[in-house]
């Protein structure tokens, strides 16, 4: 970890290169000697797999910017050529619409086993925000780039979308047109999208260097919550983690594949195979299935709240939910990291997810009949989440007894160090924990 | 603990499901089953439908979805009979196109559908993708003619087509398309197979996943030609220049009267010439105008999946190695 290097220059042109630049050094202090916790499972593989798939989503998101032209008059039509003209461009773009898909369901692993391990409390607040960054930055990212097909859904959800911003008070109106470039969707609209969906994704490369350099100064947490003691709790990154993530990555790619190569149109709305037509609305728009939970916080509120009407509270929910989760770490008051450890919260915390999903189910209705109000219900259970139950419940529950280290939770209570010296007090770890530095 | 990360796969594999569920909603409109008692007038949910009748260019009288959605108290479902699933050679990990029936297909768009359906993203050289020689794709596109131009005096002209021209339009505009076909253009074939889809909703998209169903594009054409002359219900009312169709996507009835009868289109192999043949046969070829690298997506999809997973094997026995000694 950060100050202990024992990188040794193997020859003399890697000595050379050290005194001078120590890129080999750091390379090899953060992916080789690295010490992660032994117990780490295959939840915590995801940080690997999802720098795999901005690499994938960057290296073909360039080869089809070569191909790809953004004019609302030639945008379909290239797209369309890059499927039957261009040499594997069917291959490029069906792995760049499914690995956003796939970009996301390894992002929405890695927070919800962040929430499930406790990884965002204390002291890895600024690890958990960099990564909140990064999820907005995905999201801009991802909404970009599906606009730029220009079929029907493209052009719908980017007028939807946008006119988020219209209802936000004195800026909105202003926000709304900077965006669009113009008071409708249009060419313009269409070209700076592009350009942002060409620049945001270094600017999350550059945000995961600053959450990776984060990462490894306090370490990783693991499955007891427990930080690590000794020597005797890590094994090196390499091969141990290495070749974990590496396999985790295999078989992430393998359902990847299954989807690019068999299903590569099951994720996407088959209304974007018709080209975007600003004269025909269709009769229901939808975003991407990623935003379905949002979407659906977004409709939940059809009525007016004293000063603030309906679209204005929709809009208000919906980013609120997003930037909920910057105060995450201190909204938990609980200090034990692990939902292994806390039988209440291990409740609550699949009673959240269900409660997502639901959220993403009903994203996908249409907003009449009941749904808006069993969004309305989601979407208080979710803030409630935040705002009552994890407060209250760090409070109020009694956790199990936490083992004094992650040897001893691994090898037993004899073989473990910590054994007898370990002051008990299980509710508190993290008093205890920072002591490795 | 151990069981968190198959949870995790499973709240993944759930919100993927959502993606299902987004083309659900993009099936005209979703209805709340439990929605009467709540929304007993709908005066958008008509309208909706109306508008997207015409977004896909097949009109539909508004006032025959109205007519349907105050008889069924609510919004109505459409279509009102799901399409059914055939056997396609081209579904499953070792799809193909049949190149006969390709063809077939060819030579009923090219009667039948090609006097009012443009197909215009597909070239005459692709047709080599039928099986055809170069020789047969010239002398094919040289029997239509094409507008070029301008040539040196300012004038466009006529000319035969050459292989790297793409199917000409039948009509000169979409304007021109609608005034000649009762107000809405007859779609573009070169995406439609991939543009329709009736959803079956939850749990069926599921299952799709393990059974790699992707061909509702297909079955849905297939339907939809071979679902004219029926008797509508009584309590639907067809709109006179609509023709009544329950696998009509988008409401009870549409423009296009029946396009084929038996017998129309002249097979040479023995194939009968059927209204069911031909659907499959042109519903096949769509299928191919949209996706004509579906045959080698899927041939180099086996290569890909044989390797990640012996891979994945090899990767899992070092891993395995690795942390023998190593308690976890």
């Amino acid at each position: 970890m950060a100050g202990h290097s024992t990188y040794v220059p193997s020859n003399g042109v890697m000595r050379w290169l050290d005194a001078r630049l120590p890129l080999p050094r750091l390379v090899y202090d953060s992916f080789v000697a690295y010490p992660v916790p032994r117990n780490l499972n295959y939840a915590y593989t995801f940080g690997g797999i999802l720098a795999l798939f901005l690499v994938i989503q960057i290296a073909t998101g360039v080869v089809l910017a070569m191909h790809y032209a953004a004019s609302t008059e030639l945008a379909f039509q290239s797209v369309e050529r890059i499927m039957r003209d261009v040499n594997w461009g069917w291959l490029l773009r069906y792995m760049h619409a499914n690995g956003a898909s796939f970009f996301f369901i390894a992002v929405y692993c890695h927070i919800f086993r962040n929430l499930y391990y406790g990884s965002y409390k204390q002291p890895r607040e600024v690890l958990w925000i960099l990564g909140v960054v990064i999820f907005l930055l995905m999201m801009g990212t991802a909404f970009m780039g599906y606009v730029l097909p220009w079929g029907q859904m493209s052009f719908w959800g980017a007028t939807v979308i946008t006119g988020l911003f219209s209802p936000i008070p004195v800026v909105g109106p202003a926000i709304q047109t900077l965006l669009l470039g113009g008071f409708a969707v249009d060419n313009a609209t269409l070209n700076r999208f592009f350009a942002l969906h060409y620049l945001l994704p270094f600017m999350i490369a550059g945000v995961v260097i600053l959450h990776v350099w984060a990462l490894h100064v306090t370490g990783q947490t693991n499955p007891t919550g427990v930080e690590v003691k000794s020597s005797k709790d890590t094994v090196p990154f390499t091969p141990h983690a290495t070749v974990k993530d590496g396999l985790a990555m295999i078989v992430f790619l393998a359902v990847f594949a299954y989807f690019v190569f068999y299903m590569p149109n099951f994720l996407g709305h088959p209304d974007n195979y018709v080209p975007a037509n600003p004269l025909q609305t269709p009769a229901h728009i939808v975003p991407e299935w990623y935003f379905l939970p949002f979407y659906a916080m977004l409709r939940a509120i059809t009525f007016d709240i004293g000063p603030i009407d309906s679209k204005l509270g929709g809009v208000l929910v919906m980013f609120g939910s997003i930037i909920i989760l910057f105060f995450l770490p201190w909204l938990d008051t609980s200090r034990v990291r692990s939902t292994a450890f806390r039988p209440v919260y291990k409740i609550f915390f699949w009673i959240f997810v269900a409660n997502a999903v639901f959220l993403g189910w009903l994203g996908s209705k249409p907003a009449e009949g009941i749904y808006p109000t069993l969004s309305l219900i989601g979407a208080i259970y979710y803030f409630a989440h935040f705002l009552i139950i994890l407060p209250v419940l760090g409070l109020v529950e009694t956790p199990r007894k936490l083992p004094n280290s992650i040897s001893e939770a691994v090898l037993g209570p004899d073989r473990g160090i910590g054994t007898g010296t370990g002051k008990g007090a299980p509710a508190a770890p993290a008093a205890s924990a920072p002591s490795q530095h | 603990m151990r069981h968190l990360l198959p949870a995790l796969l499973l709240a993944g594999s759930l919100l993927t499901t959502g993606a299902a569920l987004a083309q659900e909603a993009g099936a005209p409109p979703a209805p709340a089953p439990a929605a009467p008692a709540s929304a007993p007038e709908q005066p958008s949910a008509p309208e909706a439908a109306a508008g997207e009748a015409v977004a896909h260019g097949e009109p539909m009288a508004p006032g025959a979805t109205d007519e349907a959605a105050h008889e069924q108290g609510g919004t109505p479902h459409y279509p009102l009979i799901k399409p059914a699933e055939l056997d396609w050679t081209f579904a499953g990990p070792f799809g193909h196109y049949d190149l006969g029936q390709l063809q077939r297909g060819l030579k009923v768009y090219r009667e039948v559908c090609s006097a009012c359906h443009s197909m215009n993203l597909v070239s005459f050289r692709n047709l080599e993708g039928l099986g055809y020689s170069d020789e047969q794709v010239r002398s094919f596109a040289a029997e239509f003619q094409v507008e070029d131009g301008p040539n040196a005096s300012g004038e466009m002209f006529m000319r035969p087509g050459i292989p790297s021209d793409r199917f000409p339009s039948p009509f000169p505009n979409p304007e021109a398309a609608a005034a000649a076909n009762n107000g809405a253009h007859p779609p573009d074939f070169s995406l439609l197979a991939k543009a329709r889809f009736a959803t079956q909703g939850f749990p069926k998209f599921v299952f799709d996943i393990f059974t790699q169903y992707a061909e509702g594009g297909p079955d849905y054409i297939h339907a939809l030609l071979t679902g004219y002359g029926q008797e509508p219900p009584a309590h639907i009312t067809i709109q006179p220049g609509t023709h009544y169709n329950p696998y009509f996507m988008n409401g009870p009835a549409l423009a296009m009267a029946q396009p084929i009868m038996d017998d129309q289109v002249e097979y040479t192999d023995g194939t009968p010439q059927t209204v069911d043949q031909y659907s499959r046969d042109v519903a096949a070829f769509m299928m191919w105008a949209a996706e004509p690298h579906l045959p080698e997506r899927k041939a180099t999809g086996m290569v890909v999946m044989v390797f990640l997973i012996g891979f994945a094997i090899m990767v899992g026995i070092v891993k395995r190695r690795v942390w023998a000694d190593t308690p976890h």
